[in-house]
């Protein structure tokens, strides 16, 4: 490179950061790929019975309305478990611990964790809360193993408003005497909490995106009794569409459901994950204290 | 008095934060419980190694090599195309891009981590496998080749943002006395940018090859479920988690299928956390050296 003429060298780099752009338009290529394809065979399928009704005529007509009851419910249940108890975590991790090698481990956990495969989440469902602790393929089963499953999420991003919050703040409210306790009620958690409700929101867009954590703890192929309790197994919008695509005996009478619910999906997780991220924006381009 | 209270609340907290320590432990020990018995039946290295898995057969056959060969030969084709497409899209983002198509760049791209596993594969399954038999000829497009590209789709979000992160973290000033040397902006990227991003970039790729690994949904949908070692690139595979998710529903309680498929779990498990405890050990060690 060094024998080359400066004139070679720009050439090349204008050269280099072109395909380097291409690469870039590639990801959002596929991006818009999947929704445009998703979106365009999903149009014919869209009517106000394939919102309101449950599945007729062995899974081949009908709508998909108990699907987004169960896949709500889920989601719902799954982050009103996880987000106190993730919010606790990092309370801990970032106010209290310290140094402590408690906290090591903790966060050693805590990455392992949101390493695990979601097949493997849905293993563990199934063997201990499904069968040792005899919830049987329930709402309740399927909420704790997404509870589990999404608690990494949250602490991170938690743990992420925590650390947004100025050290100032903290000081300023030792000064006027208060306790670590309360500086942390009453002045941090305030200051930090509109980030992490963005946890929250990417926990219930992961709960009802996902579906091998709960395809055998809570998910059935189909049901007509309606969700009770939290005992009654449930049918999920991710379970449908897996269950239309390939278990179905007519599955190609069946596409445009198949392409209808997965849109549905597409626009609810989508959704709530352009929310979070707005909201982030919005959080880190904000005036400072 | 106020004192109590307060290490009552950090003792509370505490308790609380070692929940998922407490999780992890749970799903290790399931796995392990549930899984080895099948050790009973047959040795490790005839689980391991052996070459068939016939898992409903009479006597049944439980040789998982087919199917690490069938996960190993998705993630090498995942990865293959995932890194060098997420380490140059952030390098685009990070050191090309004009500061407004960052800010929306970056979140589109993540917004491509959000697609539900199962959209992808129905994605892999009803556009991309019909495209693969029409043009490549090939007699089923639901094989290696598709699920590769649709685990590349899944995990470039990952290697790209956390790559991008580790781009950003390298200080202006390293940039400014290389180019003040007289190096063009390409030449500054690639001898001092990136080097001094390494270690960022390993962890990044190494968090992508564990997610390739796992995913589950797309290599059950698209990767074509024959538990054949792959000879070619449009072979039909059946990765590790293929496996589990095609079978367990119709294993009975505590049979020897049942064993096997929570042992294959931990055999998953096992590669993901080695996999990520290479990555954290990466981001740790540059994170010591500042």
């Amino acid at each position: 490179m060094l024998l080359c003429s400066l004139r070679f060298r720009r050439i090349w780099e204008k050269f280099v950061f072109s395909v380097l752009c291409l690469a870039a338009l590639a990801n959002i290529a596929a991006l818009f790929g999947v929704i445009f394809f998703i979106a365009w065979n999903a149009l014919p399928a869209m009517s106000w019975e394939f919102f309101s009704a449950a599945p007729r005529n062995s899974m081949t007509e009908g709508g998909v309305w108990p699907c987004i009851v169960g896949t709500v419910m889920l989601a719902v249940g799954t982050v009103s478990i996880a987000f106190p108890l993730g919010v606790a975590s990092a309370v801990y991790l970032c106010e209290y611990a310290g140094r402590a090698p408690l906290a090591k481990f903790i966060r050693l956990g805590v990455n392992s964790l949101a390493g695990v495969p979601s097949i493997v989440f849905g293993l563990f469902g199934m063997s201990f809360f499904v069968i040792t602790c005899k919830l049987g393929i329930s709402l309740l089963s399927g909420i704790l193993t997404l509870a589990v499953l999404t608690l990494p999420v949250i602490i991170s991003t938690a743990e992420e408003a925590l650390r947004q919050v100025p050290q100032s703040l903290r000081d300023a409210s030792y000064a006027l005497g208060a306790t670590p306790g309360r500086t942390v009620a009453r002045v941090v958690l305030p200051a930090a909490f509109p980030g992490m409700l963005t946890g929250a929101i990417l926990g219930l867009a992961r709960a009802s995106g996902e579906t091998a954590a709960v395809m055998f703890t809570a998910a059935v192929f189909f049901t007509t009794k309606p969700v009770d309790s939290i005992f009654s197994p449930v049918m999920t919008l991710p379970n449908h569409i897996y269950v239309l695509a390939t278990s179905g005996t007519q599955i190609a009478k069946t596409l445009p459901l198949q392409y209808g619910t997965a849109l549905l999906l597409l626009l609810l997780v989508t959704g709530m994950n352009l929310l979070a991220l707005a909201a982030r924006d919005r959080l880190q381009n904000r005036p400072r204290f | 008095m106020k004192s109590s209270q307060g290490r009552l609340t950090r003792f509370v907290l505490a308790g609380l934060a070692g929940s998922s320590l407490l999780f992890l432990a749970l799903i290790v020990l399931f796995l392990f419980m549930e899984g080895l018995p099948i050790f009973t039946l047959l040795t490790a290295s005839d689980f391991f190694l052996g070459m068939s898995w016939y898992p409903t057969a009479n006597p049944p056959d439980f040789g998982i090599f087919p199917l690490i060969a069938g996960s190993a030969a998705v993630t090498l084709v995942a990865s293959g195309t995932a890194i060098p497409l997420g380490v140059m899209t952030a390098v685009w983002l990070a050191e090309v891009a004009p500061a407004s198509m960052r800010r929306i760049g970056k979140p589109l791209v993540e917004l491509l981590a959000a697609l539900p596993s199962v959209v992808v594969g129905l994605f892999g399954m009803v556009v991309v496998a019909p495209l693969l038999q029409d043009y490549l000829g090939v007699d089923s497009g639901l094989n290696l080749f598709n699920a590769g590209l649709m685990l590349a789709m899944m995990s470039v979000p990952t290697i790209c943002s956390i790559t991008e992160d580790a781009l950003q973290a390298v200080p202006v000033s390293l940039r400014e006395a290389s180019l003040a040397l007289g190096a063009t902006r390409w030449e500054t990227t690639v001898k001092v940018v990136l080097p001094s991003a390494a270690s960022g970039i390993g962890t990044a790729c190494m968090l992508g090859i564990s997610r390739s690994i796992g995913e589950t949904m797309v290599v059950l949908m698209v990767a074509g479920g024959a538990s054949l070692l792959p000879l070619s690139l449009f072979d039909p595979v059946r990765p590790l988690p293929a496996s589990i998710a095609a079978e367990i529903a119709e294993v009975s309680f505590g049979g020897e299928h049942y064993h096997a498929l929570f042992a294959v779990g931990l055999t998953l498990f096992m590669s993901t956390l080695l996999f990520n405890l290479v990555a954290l050990r990466i981001a740790g060690n540059s994170a010591e050296k500042g």
